[in-house]
């Protein structure tokens, strides 16, 4: 029974991390229909500026040498929070923005800007332009500093092109195209990520001070447990709020609703599905943060794919655009997936996560919270 | 009796003209470029193959490399594992002999393709309820079921793999022959399904479902059939494939697998057969063209991806064909499918 409670806190632990991925899955698949592939390597780079913060950016203390200093840890953890999120937030508009947008009003002449950083980058990189913070600051902005240069020469030089391709272009409405579109985006990271962070797995030591707490019957419940559990739960309401309160959310759940008819209303669109991603980014960055910063998992450029995949599953069980069923799937995937980890099983702890689409996906089709729509003729 | 003619003359030639040139072509090739060759080939069989389901059907599966999976490892499991308990009693199953090599790549063909198919039959099943996105998802979580269940199960290596398959397909270098064998058999069938009444069940369904089965299309039918051959011919792929690596592992048939396929109809033109053999061949060339990029190669990739769904929303050739000539007597002009 205590083993059987200690999974259990665990696989909660774990589902709400993949609740707070699936939250931005399930609400961009409520606006756009989009599964948004690259959703999982947003929490990704999440992890990484949590690591890159913890290690460089900030004045974290050693708590062993100063008893004193664990408080102040706690506050620059917070910051460090605060920081992943609005990072993620802004990569998720961006990515909204110059990948996603593109497909569904057709190329601007203004992407042939993103493009030409896009571009930039793998020549930066070749020609090593870019520094680590650690080999001086000045050469580190120098080296920024070219990029940016470049960026702009390349992204001038390309306006004339996207210009000639944008007026050639067929805007066409397939569920596969974006789908692909998502998928290339979600290489792009990965791969620039092995560029921009190095193909070594980082590690992020213990910044703020861990404790265990025994509550009844011999059960451990760890401190960071608990601050994942609090967060996320901070999180969600926050979201709840401003879904449900707020006019924009009000304008997500009528997008979601009707996007044409939303249109016709005098709904910025475009805005609110910027919003949307977002929240959506900001959440999933949140995630990255926690598991990097709290539970001490190796990061690579590669290891938001499978939390990725599996979050995306826990929002088409839950039922994909429905918020509540985000949370609830994220949590039965966690749980699932702790008791099979736990378990003689453990090999088929990926497997589980499948298992169980297949099988909801069958018995309930639109997933355990979605609603069955209809078809009209 | 003239066509009958023309088409044995046909396929005759075919056969020839693939014996001659993999003959020919083993002995002058740089490996590397063989390599290259035959994962192409592999790859249109692939790409054909799921155009049958994706493209001209108009499902969403995005799972392929678990049927991909399933003919291999069937295939292999027959080589490897099921040939050595029978040899004994019918030895005329003896591997070595041309002939030998012959029968029991046919017979692994077959089971592979038998098995592949069956599993074709079972997530076909789901499309009656499942559509589009929710479609999707399922085939990606059965390939990913595949793909775990293949690292747990010990008797076939688990994820080390199974190595040390017999190279039936190398002797007397047939492997170029067997594999582009199936790619015409299935570039032929996917173009006999397309121009015939058949075929326009198919496209009807991809067109408007509730329409095509308001005009009497059993549509359940169409679906489970394009599900079935299209994985059966991915089998054909996998067990050619297994016999020409000589080893295989699952990470061959991660979701990665699963993912590249997808990209090559799309990126083809989803519906045009043509298209899904242009991009197998690009998505498989175009990685090794780029390798002297070194690291910055699959950046690029993946940007050249983004922006050719950007730019050419409809693939490569959208849904015309090139080269499909209509050998029989004229079809009449109100075909459907739309331009």
């Amino acid at each position: 029974m205590r083993i059987f409670i200690q999974q259990l806190i665990f696989g909660i632990q774990l589902g709400s991390l993949y609740a707070l991925i699936a939250l931005g899955y399930t609400m961009v698949y409520g606006v756009l229909s989009l599964i948004n592939f690259a959703h999982g390597d947003v929490y990704m780079v999440g992890a990484y500026i949590g690591f890159y913060a913890c290690t460089y950016w900030l004045p974290f203390q050693r708590i062993s040498a100063d008893p004193h200093a664990a408080v102040m840890n706690i506050v620059l953890a917070v910051v460090v929070l605060l920081l992943s999120m609005l990072m993620c937030g802004a990569l998720g508009v961006v990515i909204e923005r110059f990948a996603y947008r593109p497909l569904r009003n057709g190329l601007g002449i203004t992407d042939a800007h993103f493009w030409g950083f896009a571009l930039s980058l793998p020549v930066a990189f070749h020609f090593h332009l870019f520094h680590k913070v650690s080999d001086g600051a000045g050469r580190f902005l120098f080296g920024i500093m070219w990029f940016l240069l470049i960026g702009v020469i390349v992204g001038y030089a390309l306006r004339p092109v996207i210009r000639w391709i944008s007026l050639r272009t067929v805007l066409s409405p397939s569920r596969l195209n974006a789908l692909i579109t998502a998928i290339g985006v979600s290489l792009l990271l990965e791969n620039g990520g092995w560029l921009v962070f190095g193909p070594n797995p980082e590690f992020i030591g213990t910044m703020v001070p861990e404790k265990n707490f025994k509550i009844l019957g011999g059960v451990i419940i760890n401190s960071s447990q608990l601050a994942i559990l609090v967060i996320s739960l901070i999180l969600m309401l926050i979201l709840r709020h401003i879904v449900l309160h707020t006019r924009t959310g009000k304008a997500m759940r009528a997008i979601s609703h009707d996007i044409e008819a939303a249109k016709m209303m005098g709904i910025n669109t475009d805005k609110v599905i910027s919003v949307t991603f977002a929240i959506g980014g900001a959440l999933a960055g949140a995630g990255g943060m926690m598991v990097g910063v709290l539970t001490h998992v190796q990061i690579t450029p590669l290891f938001g794919l499978l939390p990725g995949i599996k979050a995306f599953v826990a929002a088409v069980i839950g039922g994909p655009g429905n918020i509540p069923g985000a949370v609830l799937g994220g949590i039965i995937m966690g749980v699932a997936e702790a008791f099979v980890g736990g378990s003689s099983f453990s090999t088929y702890r990926d497997a589980i996560a499948f298992t169980i689409l297949i099988i909801i996906l069958l018995v309930r089709p639109a997933g355990l919270l979605g609603r069955n729509v209809a078809e009209k003729v | 009796m003239r066509i009958l003619l023309l088409r044995v003359i046909a396929i005759l030639v075919t056969f020839i003209g693939l014996y001659m040139l993999s003959q020919f072509v083993t002995y002058q090739m740089d490996p590397y470029y063989f390599q290259v060759l035959i994962e192409c080939g592999v790859y249109i069989i692939l790409a054909v193959s799921l155009n049958l389901i994706n493209g001209i059907t108009g499902q969403f599966s995005i799972g392929h490399a678990g049927f991909f999976a399933v003919g291999a490892y069937v295939g292999a499991a027959w080589t490897m594992i099921w040939q050595p308990m029978v040899v004994g009693r019918y030895s005329f199953l003896q591997m070595g002999t041309l002939h030998g090599d012959i029968l029991n790549l046919l017979i692994a063909l077959v089971l592979g393709m038998i098995s592949a198919g069956m599993a074709g039959f079972v997530v076909g099943l789901p499309s009656l309820r499942l559509r589009g996105d929710y479609l999707a998802i399922a085939t990606l979580g059965f390939a990913e079921v595949i793909y775990v269940l293949l690292l747990n199960i010990n008797s076939v290596g688990g994820a080390r793999g199974l190595n040390g398959i017999p190279t039936l397909i190398s002797s007397g270098n047939l492997a170029l022959f067997w594999i582009f064998l199936f790619v015409i058999i299935s570039i032929v069938l996917s173009r006999n399904i397309m121009q015939s009444v058949r075929g326009l069940t198919w496209l009807s369904v991809r067109e408007d479902e509730i329409a095509a089965d308001a005009m009497g299309v059993d549509t359940t039918k169409v679906k489970v059939t394009a599900f079935v051959i299209g994985s059966a011919l991915a089998g054909a792929a996998g067990v050619l494939y297994a016999h020409f690596l000589t080893g295989i592992s699952p990470d061959i048939f991660s979701m990665n697998t699963s993912i590249l396929i997808t990209t090559m109809v799309v990126l083809g033109g989803s519906g045009s057969v043509t298209g899904s053999v242009i991009a197998a061949t690009v998505l498989i060339v175009l990685p090794e063209m780029l390798r002297f990029l070194k690291n910055d190669r699959m950046v690029i990739y993946s940007v050249l991806l983004i922006v050719m769904m950007l730019t050419r929303p409809q693939g490569i050739f959208g849904t015309k064909e090139i080269g499909f000539p209509k050998w029989r007597r004229k079809q009449p002009k109100t075909e459907g499918r739309s331009a």
